[in-house]
């Protein structure tokens, strides 16, 4: 009996099936893992555009009541005694062995600081969510939390029932004045202020010039006069711009906070406001897809814990697609060589082995490599070349969105290299001989018929590449990524892509976000709705690639072989 | 040694014919081993030559002489001279894309480039460039039709000739080898991998070309040889045992070794 139940256990092991539920598990677990991760970096990211209720919690002494007003945004447990040494509070009921206690974002952090604070849940002596509680979403100092008292317009002031319209038309107005100052600061006093500074470099780049000196001095009378056409002009925007500004005076709301006190916001500083505990589903709904949509279109305030993150999403993908552009030209014509036109001896087996390692080099080495070639040799030259003018300033001898995708190029070349060589290697010599026996050159083969054919294996190497650059970061930090940057790279001033410029990305907002922040608390679900978003960037870019390298696989499908 | 005296006598009957290719002493190595000896025939103009022989005797390797495809193999090298009317192939001033659009050639597989039927057939002619868009038309049109394949195809040239059958792919680069007109069309068992019907038309395509083509043809059927060539060359073990008109190779070889293999005592 006892034979035959191990010999059972034996053909069982011997059959393949344990080694079977094995992979399984092993794949299962890796698919939960990820599936995980992902869910977790969702779930915080998403829900942080939700807007949710506000609770009203009175906590405090019958005769010094604390009345507090705020976000619901975490709750956690510790047990008795850390409770009891950390707080000296002995007058806990016998039988309770664990507290808990929730974290209320308060807002209002100019006025009543902080805007993050534990309460504790047997202290808290009632919560309500009042109906007419109204969030605040300023350009500083974070939202403030409180009700509505009256909305000044001009040198109206609307209280009561009206004060709900009136608002909702100061915010219109709000919206419009901004719009048009930004118009004004982007577009026109950029655009002159550049022109000021191209004539700055004008007049250095005479005074430098072996020029005769009465040629010289006309030259510089001409730009002088240029000059002052320019700056009248600047003038007279900034006064515009004054103006603007200056029909916000008068404009304002008085909040009355929990605690009782009231509080002025001039209009300028409001962004948008909402009252989430009187908002239907379809309210809240729409109230979320406009928060989602601020965030990727505006820009960071408050040292990046507040606002959008356009630039960096910009920055982000402005980079890898520059990055692809640079990496696939050069690693498909290394691979070209390596594999069709150099003799295959030791030397070219040699490099093949250098390429492959190359992958294996710590990214940060590439930033310093990056930062002493490309920036302080290859910049600095060009400067010295083709902007004398600004020295001692540098243009490209500082680190810079040419620079940083240079890097990564560098960094992702030998999976380019590696895949094309495989594909190359796959095409059979019949097709070529095919070619060649038609009175091909080498190169009209190779151009003609070779390179399309293998153009998914690229595609690969490129899609590959893609993934490893978007989610690098240690080596930007070095070549060219900031955590706050004035410009975009591109804009609507000549030459319109400035590779020059410093730009910001996704993988280093995470980290300043999340690390650097006076206000940890505020940034923390930022993180989370950064990272998803540098995710489904990724994933966005890989998606084209492969389904564009699917299409044409379909359409070389039954050559290979 | 003596062999490819006795194939260039041979072909003393046809001397008076002018000659497309001449090889003369014609040695081939791959490596160290030797592919090729010492061969000399003449090809005649306007004729249809059949090479036939055992398995890895050599033919596709001589065949492939012709155009310099062997250019392409490493470690190969060669001895002697083959002259195409009248110039060293091997000369150094000859351009060898310029000599393979001379010399054409159809493979032993089919090897249709993965591109629709029409820029198959195209693909020399665009190379040579200086086609015009209309012209580029009638020919492809012309070469399928010599190919026999058109009516077949007229409705999908854009279609990708990879959907095409093994028979249909086999035409398809016989027509993209008409396309370009060579003055000689080189074929390695062109017929192999096709059914009787199909094969038929290509042996109906052969007579056709044989007006204004040299052709040389490799087979393994003897039947084929028999029905479609003028003259007959019969390599064994990389030697050229016996070369002479068709009709002779077949009634009454010379050579024992000849006569052993037509009769069908190996190979
Ligand atoms: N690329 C190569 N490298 C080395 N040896 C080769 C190469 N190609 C052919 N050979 C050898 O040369 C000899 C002749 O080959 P070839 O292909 O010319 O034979 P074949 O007569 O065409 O045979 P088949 O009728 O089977 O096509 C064979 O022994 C073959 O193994
Ligand atoms: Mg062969």
């Amino acid at each position: 009996m006892a034979t035959r139940k191990t010999s059972g256990l034996r053909s069982w092991l011997r059959s393949g099936e344990p080694w079977v539920w094995m992979n399984a598990a092993a794949v299962g677990t890796s698919i939960l893992a990820v599936i995980g991760l992902v869910g977790l970096i969702a779930w915080n990211g998403l829900a942080h555009f939700w807007p949710h209720a506000i609770v009203q919690l009175e906590t405090g002494t019958a005769d010094n009541p604390v009345i507090l007003l705020g976000e619901l945004v975490d709750t956690d447990t510790t047990e008795r005694l850390q409770y009891e040494e950390a707080t000296g509070d002995g007058a806990l009921p016998e039988a309770q062995t664990t507290v808990t206690r929730v974290l209320l974002k308060t807002g209002n952090r100019r006025t009543a600081p902080p805007d993050f604070r534990w309460v504790y849940d047997h202290r808290i002596n009632r919560i309500s969510q009042p109906v007419d509680a109204i969030v605040i979403e300023r350009t500083e100092w974070g939202n403030a939390y409180g009700f509505l008292e009256s909305v000044r317009d001009g040198d109206r002031t609307v209280t009561g029932v009206k004060a709900q319209e009136a608002l909702a038309r100061a915010i219109d107005f709000a919206e419009e004045l901004r719009e048009n100052i930004r118009d004004l600061q982007q577009a026109e006093l950029q655009r002159v202020n550049a022109g000021i500074e191209a004539l700055r470099l004008e007049d250095r780049r005479i005074a430098l010039s072996d020029r005769s000196p009465t040629d010289k001095q006309s030259a510089h009378a001409d730009v002088a006069q240029r000059r002052a056409a320019l700056e009248a002009t600047y003038a007279t925007l900034e006064r515009e711009l004054r103006e603007h500004i200056n029909r916000f005076q008068g404009h304002e709301i008085t909040l009355r906070r929990a605690d009782g006190e009231t509080e002025v916001i001039p209009l300028a500083n409001i962004v948008r406001t909402w009252q989430p505990n009187a908002m239907s589903l379809a309210g809240k709904l729409g109230h979320y897809l406009s928060s989602v949509w601020l965030f990727l279109s505006e820009d960071p305030r408050e040292a990046n814990t507040e606002g959008g993150i356009f630039p960096a999403l910009f920055g982000t993908v402005m980079m890898v697609l520059l990055m692809s552009l640079l990496v696939t030209p050069f690693g498909v014509i290394a691979a070209i060589y390596l594999r069709e036109y150099a003799h295959q001896g030791a030397f070219v087996r040699l490099i093949r082995i250098a390429v492959n390692n190359l992958a294996g080099v710590p990214s940060i080495v590439y930033g310093v490599f990056g930062l002493g070639f490309f920036v302080y040799f290859v910049g600095a030259g060009i400067d010295q070349l083709l902007f004398p003018e600004a020295l001692p300033a540098p243009t490209f001898g500082t680190p810079g969105l040419l620079w940083a995708s240079l890097t990564l190029a560098l960094l992702t070349v030998p999976v380019v290299v590696v895949s094309t060589e495989e594909g190359l290697t796959r095409i059979p010599r019949s097709v070529r001989e095919g070619s060649l026996a038609l009175g091909a050159t080498k190169a009209e083969t190779l151009f003609r018929v070779i390179l399309p054919m293998a153009s998914p294996a690229i595609l690969t190497g490129v899609i590959l590449a893609v993934a490893r650059a978007a989610g690098e970061v240690a080596p930007l930090m070095l070549v060219g990524v900031v955590k706050l940057a004035p410009t975009l790279p591109v804009d609507g001033l000549f030459p319109f892509l400035h590779l020059d410029r410093k730009f910001m990305h996704l993988g280093f907002h995470i980290y300043d976000v999340g690390f650097q922040s006076p206000n940890v608390e505020a940034a923390r679900p930022l993180v989370y709705a950064t990272t998803l978003l540098l995710l489904t960037i990724i994933l966005l870019l890989n998606l084209t690639a492969i389904l564009l390298r699917n299409r044409l696989e379909q359409r070389y499908r039954g050559v290979e072989g | 040694m003596t062999t490819s005296n006795g194939g260039a006598a041979d072909t003393s009957s046809i001397q008076d014919q002018s000659t497309s290719l001449k090889v003369l002493d014609w040695s081939l190595y791959y490596g160290a081993s030797q592919a090729l000896k010492s061969i000399s025939l003449d090809i005649p103009q306007r004729k249809v030559t059949a090479f036939i022989g055992p398995s890895g005797c050599g033919k596709s390797t001589l065949l492939r002489c012709f155009n310099r495809m062997n250019d392409l193999i490493d470690d190969v090298s060669v001895d002697g001279h083959i002259l195409l009317e009248g110039q060293d192939i091997h000369a150094p001033e000859v351009n060898v894309a310029q000599l393979r659009r001379r010399v054409g050639m159809v493979f032993q597989r089919p090897n249709p480039f993965p591109k629709s039927i029409f820029e198959n057939v195209a693909y020399g002619l665009r190379i040579q460039g200086g086609v015009p868009r209309g012209e580029l038309e009638d020919r492809v049109e012309w070469s399928l039709k010599m190919a026999a394949l058109w009516d077949e195809v007229k409705d999908r040239l854009k279609e990708s000739a990879l959907g095409l059958s093994g028979g249909q792919q086999q035409r398809l680069v016989i027509a993209r080898a008409v396309a370009v007109q060579p003055s000689v069309l080189l074929l390695d068992e062109p017929a192999s991998a096709l059914d009787p019907i199909s094969t038929l038309k290509i042996e109906e395509l052969i007579h056709q070309l044989k007006d204004n083509y040299t052709i040389v043809i490799v087979t393994h059927n003897m039947q084929q040889a028999a029905r479609v060539s003028d003259l007959t060359a019969f390599l064994y073990l990389g030697e050229l045992i016996e070369f002479a008109a068709t009709e002779q190779i077949f009634t009454n070889p010379s050579k024992k070794r000849t006569e052993d293999y037509i009769t069908g005592r190996y190979g």
